[in-house]
């Protein structure tokens, strides 16, 4: 019989392994459930993981759009990753998201048409203050109420879509759009635009924002007390409190810390690759950051590459969509069922399996 | 001779890197009160919970009554006639007492007929009890008593009981060996595992003394000192810690009328409670357990902050500090929860240094950790102190009890703290550590520190206290100079009687010699 | 608007949620968190939608949905039950991955029409007036909503089964020293929470929108979640709690129909801000807010032997 054991202490190796056998897993399952959807399952991951970079015809599109895509799941996943750590569950980074890209977008517009070039830093500051702000609801309501952070988090990414959509009709509509919803171009505007920093590479200031919190985040998480206080605080509370770590403190330094970052994000999207607010302008970044800070193992390093990964599988099952019809759902129920393998095959890093010849149980 | 009611003959069961039970072999036999002997981690609780179904063992055999006995849960224990009292875990606090004792019956009669039951039994056994109660208002007696009556309803032939007196007064203690001497006179066998060898003594007709694991010896506990058995069941000599005349300097720790609401359901407030402790003192706190021990430590540790003015370090109002600004004050502390609380569990020695210390000790600089000089500080905890471990990057958790209890006393004592508060200095940890800790308490008080012991362990208190106080129900008696106060007085301490009226008793003692 | 039409309204509102948050109240119960409610209400959306229009029997299709809706939670039952994954994380997987699984089984079945499901009909008595269109003319599975929760009730209050449930929500650890079998307990609890999700999915998918869209449960497994916690875990209260979620829902939509001078989104959002709203209110009262909880709520179990 095979038994589940408690390691002394967790396996470094296995925390290392285990996104890459749950990546492995996923493209088996996953090519089982294309096999389903009649689709050819060895094409379709090689459609999905390998065509966007290394495919001549489609690569000159698609790899400048893996940062593009992996810019802002990285950012909000690093900020995201400091609250996973101490247990503190912001999962409404797509409202905040949201948010960032609204009020950095209404401060700019207040402007319009003025090329002035301290617009884009102050909607850069306005975008985290947007994000920061909507954090800030569950973060207070839980210090203030000990309201359940997670609910009231997800419960307020509806309602910034409702703005979304309220303001893409009213407040900030393009008033010389047709009627059409949906604000000004941004990126077509010198002073609020978000460039393309190096032609074909799809680097924008929101990448490199990326860039700097991995290396923030890296130095904080490995060199700092900080670090320490996270980890104690979500792994054991009372030893957390009886360091002298302030629970209120670290629910306040954690939905900043996530809230400025995907309000950020969010800004640097609207002023780059969308361009405009719309009602459809969030795609889901938020959730799949959840995916990714898990994938990354939370840590900065991790999330990095899981930030890459993911951006892949997007810009890959975009790809299969048109080149093999596969379904655009296929491809957020093949993020899912990473999700799920990864968190399978982590037990691996706490337990480990025994043959044992007389245990039942 | 009778056939015994229990024989267990080899029985062996290993875990990973330990053989807990190493072939062991005894019998019981009907009425009998035998006592399982031995040190924590000597294997004890690994035995009863094979005899309860718990735990299947790789090696041995087991015989109820004459017949082969392999219970494959405790359900079949308990279908053959085998009861257990757990010395934890097996409570439910928000359930009642009919309900708690319910689920742990077989075939539990309807919750009217049972409540009038227990009402019953509880009564003629001198352990009265309200079925209606939630568990979780109970005290830790009373808790005990659930535990037993939900045995007794059974009708059982052996009755286990782990450590059972480890949660009582001494009153309780008389009130509960009544009820087991009743028990064993009505042909009931009892299996009685404790570490405490004067309980043995009066309580025990036969004993097996386990090591390591093993059987080393048996023997008929009112034949033989306690003495004698301790060094059975240790395997060396004992030495008490040594103890020297500690000369008191001025107030370092005081309370003044410290109330403290419940927090929580299930807590005890703490009321009106005023103590001080001197440069050079010990001051000790006894106290049956959920009394508002645990709640006077977050109180002085800083983690449960109190109203102005009831708190004060060498003069100065610390009452509204939290435990980092504390700890720079030189106040230490050190809690009775080793994994979780005075340590994170999954995180390395070296990462625990941390919790209690910082930039003050040269750790941190603005911050930012010098991890070399935290690893060392940490070897050196773990030599001075004997931690036995593979090295400062093992995860807390994977040391044993006693040694992550030399580690975060430890962590605390080598950085000479001027004024330290623990809880529980000893819980769990084998005799020789224990000994180890409690002298480098006392060496604490010598060099001109206040210090401040909680512990449930009468024995150790009355070793290291200079100045004994109980707790009650959330309120503190007033201390009592240790030399010269006698077991009774102290028990009236524990059960809340007045200090006053133990003064008086000491007076009239005094007056009849 | 009439006060009839609108409680005949809030009665069909509120019973998605009203499954599924008493099917999650028996989960957490148990001492399990399943964040996955969502998921699960999708996925039973979807699977009740699709039997149902496949076999032409809404009643083969609720039955679908209690299945997929299971099926789906015993994911979670086995990652966080045998294999002692994060019950937070594995719950938000599984609302990831069921938003993802429906959209994609789901496509062919968009703007399809699905069988209508038949009403009660008492005949005399469902025509009383205000009595019968409000409560005695609904579907049957308005009832089944009302049964469950009346089970619930009776079952964790007076029954063993329901007390042994109760128990292993408290202690893990107990339970399993007075040998009662803690994981076959919480699988067989999440599997229910899974089929009353799936059930209130398909009340969606089939009487309330009657269609399928993508994300169509649109918060409403959350605000279930949330209504556990208003209920402090009482099962009446998951009712009184759901007509008054249900009320809101109706009430915001008639306003939006009747052209209130109130902005639409302001409106739609108004759910969303009154379950935090709730949620403030319960949660700033810590004695109530934790009087009932599960003590193992979130907890994992790992039997040391």
């Amino acid at each position: 019989m095979l038994r589940l054991e408690k390691r002394p202490q967790p396996s470094k190796l296995w925390t290392a392994l285990t996104p890459l056998l749950a990546v492995l897993a996923t493209m088996v399952a996953g090519g089982l459930l294309f096999a389903l959807l009649g689709k050819n399952p060895v094409e379709a991951i090689r459609v999905i993981f390998f065509d966007p970079l290394f495919n001549e015809q489609v690569a000159s599109y698609a790899r400048p759009q893996l940062l593009v895509k992996a810019g802002p799941l990285i950012l909000i996943a690093i900020g995201l990753s400091f609250g996973f750590r101490a247990g503190i569950w912001n999962i409404g980074a797509e409202g905040q998201y949201i948010m960032g890209a609204i009020c950095g977008a209404a401060v700019g517009l207040a402007f319009y048409p003025s090329e002035n070039p301290l617009i884009f830093p102050l909607m850069v500051m306005a975008g985290a203050l947007g994000g920061w702000i909507w954090a800030m609801i569950p973060a207070i309501l839980k210090i203030t109420f000990r309201t359940n952070e997670i609910l009231v988090s997800l419960l307020l990414v509806y309602v910034a879509e409702q703005l979304l959509a309220s303001v893409s009709l009213g407040l900030l509509r393009n008033p010389e759009g047709g009627g059409f919803p949906g604000s000004r171009n941004l990126a077509s505007w010198d002073a609020s635009s978000n460039p393309e920093l190096i032609a074909g590479t799809g680097m924008h200031w929101g990448v490199v924002a990326a860039f700097i919190s991995v290396i923030f985040a890296y130095v904080m998480l490995s060199r700092h007390i900080f670090g320490v206080q996270l980890q104690l605080a979500g792994q054991a509370p009372r030893a957390a409190r009886f360091a002298g770590v302030r629970p209120e403190m670290m629910v306040f330094i954690c939905f900043t810390a996530s809230g400025v970052l995907a309000g950020l994000a969010g800004l640097f999207e609207v002023t780059g690759p969308a361009g405009q607010i719309s009602i459809d302008f969030n795609v889901g970044y938020g959730f799949t950051a959840i995916i990714v800070a898990f994938l990354g193992r939370l840590h900065p390093i991790g999330i990095l590459l899981a930030g890459l990964l993911m951006a892949l599988t997007y810009i890959g099952g975009e790809l299969a969509q048109f080149m093999l019809g596969l379904p655009a759902a296929a491809i957020q129920a093949f993020q899912g069922m990473l999700l799920f393998f990864l968190l399978a095959f982590d037990m691996l890093s706490n337990y480990r399996f025994r043959l044992s010849a007389r245990e039942a149980a | 001779m009778t056939v015994p009611l229990l024989r267990l003959s080899g029985i062996t069961k290993s875990y990973p890197g330990v053989r807990a039970n190493d072939d062991v072999s005894f019998q019981i036999a009907p009425g009998e009160i035998h006592a399982l002997l031995g040190e924590n981690g000597a294997g004890k609780s690994t035995l009863v919970k094979a005899i309860y179904g718990l735990v299947k063992p790789d090696a041995g055999s087991m015989e109820l009554n004459g017949a082969a006995y392999a219970p494959s849960e405790p359900r079949a224990a308990r279908a053959a006639g085998v009861a257990m009292v757990f010395q934890h875990f097996s409570l439910f606090e928000a359930l009642t007492v009919a309900e708690n004792v319910s689920l742990g019956m077989e075939d539990p009669p309807p919750q009217r007929k049972l409540a009038a039951k227990i009402r019953e039994v509880s009564r003629s056994y001198g352990l009265p009890l309200e079925p209606d109660r939630l568990v979780g208002d109970l005290s830790a007696g009373q808790r005990q008593r659930v535990e037993i009556i939900r045995c007794l309803l059974q009708n059982p032939r052996l009755l286990i009981m782990d450590e059972p007196t480890s949660v009582l007064t001494p009153q309780e203690v008389e009130t509960l060996f009544g009820t087991l001497h009743k028990l064993s006179d009505e042909g009931t066998a009892i299996l009685y595992i404790s570490h405490k060898l004067e309980e043995i003594r009066a309580l025990c007709d036969g004993a097996t003394i386990l090591r390591h694991g093993k059987v080393v010896g048996d023997c008929v506990p009112a034949e033989r000192s306690a003495r004698e058995m301790a060094e059975m069941m240790v395997g060396t000599d004992l030495t008490p810690p040594e103890r020297r005349e500690l000369t008191p300097g001025a107030v370092r720790l005081e309370a003044r009328a410290l109330s403290l609401p419940a927090q929580g359901q299930f807590g005890t407030p703490l009321r009106e409670i005023s103590l001080s402790v001197r440069a050079g003192e010990v001051l000790g706190i006894g106290g049956v357990a959920g009394n508002g021990q645990d709640e006077l430590m977050a109180v002085l540790t800083g983690e449960s902050p109190t109203p102005g003015g009831t708190l004060f370090l060498d003069g100065a109002d610390i009452s509204g500090t939290g435990p980092a600004e504390r700890r720079s004050m030189g106040l230490r502390t050190s809690p009775e929860e080793r994994l979780g609380h005075a340590a994170a569990p999954d995180m390395s020695l070296t990462e625990n240094t941390l919790l209690t210390s910082g930039s003050a000790q040269g750790l941190t600089k603005k911050g930012f950790v010098a991890w070399g000089k935290t690893r060392s500080a940490t070897e050196e905890v773990i030599e001075t102190f004997d931690v036995r471990t593979p090295g400062p990057g093992t995860a807390a958790r994977a040391l044993s009890g006693g040694n992550l209890q030399k580690y975060v006393v430890g962590r605390e004592v080598v950085r000479n703290p001027p004024i330290f508060v623990v809880n529980q200095p000893t819980w769990g940890v084998d005799a020789a550590a224990a000994a180890t800790i409690r002298q480098s308490l006392l060496n604490l008080a010598e060099q001109g520190s206040a210090v401040v012991v909680i512990s449930q362990d009468l024995d150790e208190l009355l070793e290291v206290a200079s100045w004994f106080a109980a707790m009650n129900e959330g309120t503190l008696s007033a201390p009592r100079e240790v030399a010269g106060l006698s077991l009774d007085e102290i028990g009236l301490m524990l059960g809340g009687g007045d200090a006053q009226d133990a003064a008086a008793i000491s007076e009239a003692e005094n007056a009849q010699a | 608007m009439s006060v009839e039409l609108l409680l005949t309204a809030l009665m069909i509102a509120s019973t998605p949620i009203l499954l599924a948050a008493i099917g999650e109240l028996v989960v957490e119960k148990s001492g399990v968190l399943n964040l996955g409610v969502e998921g699960m209400m999708i996925t039973g959306a979807i699977c009740g939608f699709a039997v149902a229009v496949e076999t032409g029997s809404p009643a083969l299709g609720f039955i679908g949905a209690a299945l997929g809706g299971a099926a789906m939670s015993m994911i979670f039952g086995v990652l966080t039950q045998f294999l002692l994954s994060n019950q937070v994380a594995t719950g938000l997987a599984l609302t990831l991955f069921g938003l993802g699984f429906s959209a994609l089984i789901g496509q062919g079945y968009v703007g399809q029409v699905p069988p209508s499901t038949p009403k009660l009909d008492l005949g005399p008595l469902s025509d009383i007036p205000f009595l019968g269109p409000v409560l005695l003319s609904h579907d049957l599975v308005v009832y089944l909503g009302l049964a469950l929760v009346a089970g619930v009730w009776a079952w964790l209050r007076y029954s063993r089964g329901g007390m042994i449930l109760r128990a292993v929500g408290e202690n893990h650890d107990a339970a399993h020293a007075l040998g009662y079998k803690v994981i076959r307990i919480r699988l067989a609890a999440i599997a229910f929470g899974g089929a009353c999700a799936g059930l209130g999915g398909a009340y969606l998918s089939l009487v309330r929108v009657p269609q399928w869209t993508e994300g169509m449960t649109a918060g409403a497994g959350w605000i279930a979640l949330a209504l556990v916690v208003f209920a402090s875990w009482k099962p009446w209260r998951v009712l009184i709690g759901a007509w008054l979620f249900g009320g809101i829902t109706v009430l915001q939509l008639n306003l939006q129909a009747a052209g209130v001078k109130v902005p639409v989104e302001l409106l739609s959002m108004s759910p969303y801000l009154i379950t935090i709203l709730v949620l403030v209110i319960i949660s700033s009262d810590r004695r109530r807010a934790n009087l009932n909880a599960p003590a193992a709520l979130g907890r994992i179990f790992h039997a040391a032997s």
